[in-house]
């Protein structure tokens, strides 16, 4: 089964995701702040990450660069989601390596067709 | 020659003087100094140095002694050849220490010892009051010999009488361009273009009699020199003492003499005259000297042989027949007088009036230092200088009867001068001379020099009884006055100068090395040894470092030298500094320059009184308050002026700076508001998108659907409280808010708020310190808003206080008509650049202590308390976070 | 006040300067070891040529001081220090 990490602190977002990508068919593991999730990024070796924005202590840019400075995570796909909206982050994250991008809200069939991308399926 | 003649063209002669004198300070008064003030003129007038006594006195001298005369001019020569080694130094003190005689360059060097100036300039009054009683001598003399010769029977005026107008006449002169203005550095442009005028005329008199003798009588050069040659008296013979020791004398002389320095330093307008001056002024000499040898040859082959010697160089056309050239002679001789005793009574005037009328009048009136016109005091005690030393001339002229050949009384006044020497060349070339030495050598030298010198010169039972004389003093042989310690044989001269500045050395480096400088000795020290060292200069000016801001000082100096004088100098100073700008930095080199650019428009006392204010040190000496004390009240208001001005430049200029980091972080944070509205919407949004969508597939087991039924509602929830947090911000903030007031006990709405906080991190354990009697106040306001308040700040400090035993104090006031709720906790606190920042919208601090809520509370508070007529304020160093409600007792509907 | 690191070798023009401080030192020192030479004459010599030789000297001095004057009343060519 392949891997997916959450990285979400708002429980009710993530909520959402795990029940939805779950149901299609991933393995869907949360982790609501930065440190750990770089912890399980190296634990679990994830096929794809997806990574909010706007994170408690580190936030989503911090742990994009973080990831994408290990080589081992160089062919990682990662999926940003950001609430805020603003082009200047995208552009940022794009810079930092993101392999896609979604603003939030979204609907459900937008998320599970963009994770179905990314995992090659 | 008719006598009437005489005395008219003397009269035309004065008058064209004066107009001279007049014509130049009206240019002078109006900028126009070009001319007036070129190395020629700086040359000329060092010729005073060639006194009546060089006039009539070389050729007696020339006719008793031979060539020795030679040697009064040699000394000169020799200095100003080497100027590099001292007039250099001399002149950069002069110029950079304002030092306006010889008295204030000694008394200055020397920790600025009143002291000092006073036993100055007593030598100084002592040794030249026979040398100008010789120059009245010499003018009545020359009267007398036209009188003499004159064939009519107008009867010649009594001798005193002659010598009372021509005092009078220099006195009215002296006191006219003398004392016209009161000039910091004491210059008299007049006065100095008068005696350039004057040594332009003695040149060409005694040139021109010179070649009338040696072409006309002597029968040319070869012949001449021939004729000196075969010319055999034992008393030509060069006498080795005598010719080395009159060399150091007049050398010593030309420096210390305070007519000389008068010239040479203070009237100095450019340092680089010295240059031209350096060989000029011994061409002068040189060309003075000349004929002096050949008048005195054919004088003593032609003259009778009573004829007095002195007054060969007028008697000797007079005998010959040639009357306009005596004229002229007389003229050169005349003006030769005048303009010594013009420029010696001005400079002991300044000193007499400096160090001692204008010290003791200060003294006997310490208010007038402050508050009275001090200008009018210190012309007036200039004038009445003027007459004293001009009067003490007259007297000492009618007292020895005019006897003494001219040259020894000229000699006398040398050795009286030279007494300073040691001390300023000590002074200017040894930092380990102190003010103790000084007087001790001063003193001890003076004191020799009267004793041996000075007071036997009075003649045998004049002063000093033959007794003391032939036997000593308490008939100690060692101390006869011309053989001191047993040293017979020697010239009375040498041996007075020998003497004199043996005991004076002795004494000053004696002195010097026992005693200790005190600081401002020591620093007056460095200054003047290395007065070449501009960064020590600076130093010693004491702007090693100050308060003033750039600006103010650029304020200050365009008010003086006008906005595009005062710009471009800072601008160049910043450039010389490296740096862009108008604004250089305040190095001690640039106050300096500051100062000394001030000095050019008002002064340099008070210049430095300016940027000592300004820095706020006083490092005034007691010099420049007494220059400045007249225009104190002038100084007092504008410096008064000056502070208010800067204190409210640095006042705005904060303000400014203040206002402007303000902005900077707000239109940071304008971008960040809708970044985070943006956020804060969406993100309940997202969740409630999300569940929705699942549950309209419908598919779900119950248990699941009540569950996201939940967060659907609770995220709706969310997003309407923040819908309400920012209306009710609008609201508040255009002040259309219905308050609802009445009357409310504290204690009941604290309970209130406390329980609501509650909810807010529900698993953190406070301990709430308060004291229940303090909060028996009843209020009037808007309960509901003020619980509001309250419950925010209780929230945020369970928030955010990340102590691990958590406090809150509550502590209650009453003042006045305000209460006063201060909300104290134990945490870390906010930092202080951050406390300007919280109260504004989403000012959360750290994304770290994000408990929901959307940064919105505090700037919710402060519009509620702005609306119930209050404040709420963060309070620093409180050790934790502290936050301060202030509201009135009774708030008025209309508050 | 030296400079924290004088060079070696001092531009030409700066040489010269220097050298001409040295000659306008010496210069009073020549001069007054000239003007005593005559006290060691025997006193044969006449107060004519004793005079020719005074004057003589004296037009030496002032001439060697024109000429040096004009180098010395420039400002300081860029002088780190002053050899004193």
């Amino acid at each position: 089964m392949r891997q997916v990490l959450l990285i979400e602190d708002e429980a009710n977002i993530a909520e959402a995701l795990r029940f939805i990508l779950s149901r299609d068919g991933w393995a869907v593991s949360v982790v609501s702040d930065g440190a750990r999730a770089l912890a399980d990024v190296v634990r679990i070796r994830p096929d794809l990450v997806i990574l909010d924005s706007m994170l408690p202590g580190m936030s989503g840019l911090e742990i994009l660069l973080a990831l994408r400075a290990d080589p081992a995570n160089a062919a990682l796909p990662i999926l940003m989601l950001t609430a805020k909206g603003q082009l200047r982050d995208r552009e940022a994250a794009e810079r930092a390596g993101v392999t896609a991008f979604m603003s939030k809200p979204f609907d459900n069939s937008e998320i599970r067709a963009k994770v179905r991308e990314l995992l090659g399926a | 020659m008719p006598f009437n003649v005489l005395v008219l063209t003397c009269l035309a002669y004065v008058a064209f003087l004066f107009l001279v004198a007049f014509v130049v300070e009206r240019r002078a008064s109006r900028g126009e100094m070009r001319f007036l003030r070129s190395p020629l003129v700086y040359t000329l007038s060092l010729s005073i140095y060639c006194t009546a006594w060089t006039f009539y006195g070389a050729v007696g001298s020339a006719a008793r002694t031979g060539l020795e005369f030679l040697t009064i001019y040699l000394g000169p020569t020799l200095v100003f050849v080497g100027w590099w080694w001292v007039l250099r130094k001399l002149l950069r003190i002069g110029r950079r220490q304002r030092v306006t005689s010889i008295a204030d360059l000694i008394s200055s060097r020397y920790g600025k010892s009143n002291l000092l100036g006073v036993l100055v300039t007593v030598i100084a009054v002592v040794a030249a009051t026979p040398y100008i009683a010789l120059q009245l001598q010499s003018v009545t003399l020359s009267f007398s010999v036209f009188a003499q010769s004159s064939p009519e029977t107008w009867a010649m005026p009594d001798r005193d009488a002659t010598a009372i107008w021509v005092a009078a006449g220099l006195a009215l002169f002296t006191i006219l361009f003398g004392t016209r203005n009161l000039d910091a550095k004491e210059q008299h442009h007049g006065i100095v273009m008068a005696i350039a005028v004057e040594a332009v005329v003695k040149l060409v008199a005694l040139l021109a009699v010179g070649i009338f003798v040696v072409w006309g009588l002597g029968g040319g050069p070869v012949a001449m020199i021939t004729r000196i040659e075969n010319y055999t008296d034992p008393n030509w013979a060069i006498q080795p003492g005598r010719w080395g020791g009159l060399i150091f004398l007049s050398a010593a002389a030309v420096i210390t003499l305070p007519r000389m320095f008068q010239v040479l330093v203070v009237e100095n307008v450019e340092e680089g005259h010295l240059a031209r001056a350096s060989w000029a002024f011994p061409t002068y000499l040189f060309l003075i000297s000349l004929f002096i040898l050949p008048i005195a040859m054919i004088g003593l082959e032609r003259m009778p042989a009573g004829a007095n010697p002195d007054m060969m160089v007028l008697t000797l056309p007079l005998h010959e027949g040639q009357g306009g050239l005596a004229l002229l002679a007389f003229l050169g001789g005349f003006s030769s007088a005048t303009s010594m005793v013009i420029v010696e009574t001005i400079a002991l005037a300044t000193m007499v009036s400096n160090h001692i009328l204008m010290p003791a009048w200060l003294w006997l009136r310490p208010q007038a230092a402050v508050s009275g016109d001090l200008r009018g005091a210190i012309l007036l005690a200039r004038r009445f200088s003027i007459i004293g030393v001009l009067a003490l001339g007259l007297e000492y002229f009618r007292l020895s009867g005019g006897s003494a050949a001219l040259a020894a009384i000229g000699q006398i006044a040398f050795a009286g001068m030279a007494q300073v020497l040691p001390a300023l060349l000590g002074g200017i070339f040894w930092r380990g001379g102190t003010k103790l030495g000084a007087s001790l050598g001063l003193s001890i030298g003076f004191a020799t020099w009267g004793f041996t010198l000075f007071l036997p010169s009075f003649g045998a039972g004049g002063v000093i009884s033959a007794e003391v004389l032939q036997h000593g003093l308490f008939n100690l042989q060692w101390l006869r006055p011309q053989a001191l310690f047993g040293s017979e044989g020697m010239d009375p001269l040498i041996h007075s100068i020998f003497w004199s500045l043996a005991l004076n050395i002795a004494g000053y480096a004696a002195g010097s090395l026992l005693s200790f400088p005190d600081p401002v000795e020591r620093i007056q020290g460095a200054a003047f040894v290395n007065a070449f060292d501009d960064e020590l200069q600076a130093e010693r000016l004491g702007w090693t470092h100050g308060q003033a801001e750039p600006e103010a000082l650029m304020n200050m100096a365009q008010r003086i030298l006008g906005d595009e004088a005062a710009i471009s100098f800072f601008e160049a100073e910043a450039r010389a500094q490296g740096k862009a700008g108008f604004l250089p930095d305040l190095t001690p080199r640039f106050l300096a320059e500051l100062e000394r650019n001030l000095a050019g428009s008002v002064g340099a006392a008070t210049a430095h009184a300016m940027i000592s204010q300004l820095f706020g040190r006083a490092t005034v000496t007691v010099e420049d308050l007494m220059a400045v004390a007249t225009e104190a009240a002038q100084i007092m208001e504008y410096s008064a002026r000056l502070e208010e001005q800067q204190g409210e430049l640095s006042r705005t200029a904060r303000q400014l700076r203040e206002v402007n980091e303000k902005l900077t972080q707000l239109s940071v944070q304008k971008d960040a508001f809708l970044s985070q509205i943006s956020h804060e919407l969406r993100t309940p949004m997202t969740s409630i998108r999300a569940f929705s969508e699942i549950l309209a597939e419908g598919d779900l087991p119950s248990p699941r659907v009540a569950e996201y039924g939940q967060i659907i509602h609770a995220e709706a929830k969310r997003l309407t409280r923040l819908l309400d947090d920012l209306l009710d911000l609008s609201v508040l903030e255009n002040g259309t808010v219905q308050l609802d007031l009445g009357l409310a006990h504290l204690g009941q709405m604290i309970d209130r708020a406390l329980a609501a906080a509650s909810q807010t991190r529900p698993e953190r354990n406070f301990d709430i310190q308060r004291d229940y009697a303090s909060e028996e106040i009843h209020l009037r306001t808007d309960a509901d808003r003020l619980v509001q308040v309250f419950i925010n700040l209780i929230s945020n400090a369970r928030k955010y206080c990340d102590s691990t035993a958590p406090i809150l104090r509550i502590a209650v006031r009453q003042k006045g008509g305000r209460v006063v709720v201060d909300f104290i906790d134990n945490g870390a606190g906010i930092a202080k650049d951050a406390q300007g920042l919280i109260f504004e919208k989403f000012a959360r601090l750290t994304d770290d202590a994000r408990v929901g809520g959307a940064g919105l509370g505090l700037a919710i508070c402060r519009e509620i308390m702005a609306n119930l007529g209050g404040t709420v304020s963060y309070l620093p160093g409180q050790r934790g976070a502290a936050f301060r409600v202030s509201v009135p007792l009774r708030m008025e509907k209309s508050g | 006040m030296r400079g924290p690191r004088a060079p070696l070798f001092l531009a030409r023009a700066v040489y010269r300067q220097r050298r001409l401080r040295d000659a306008a030192r010496l210069l009073p020192l020549v001069g007054f070891f000239l003007l005593m030479l005559p006290l060691m004459w025997s006193d044969a010599a006449g107060a004519g040529h004793t005079a020719v030789y005074v004057f003589g000297v004296w037009a030496l001095l002032i001439g060697l001081a024109a000429y040096v004057a004009p180098g010395l009343a420039q400002p300081e060519a860029d002088s780190p220090a002053e050899d004193a």
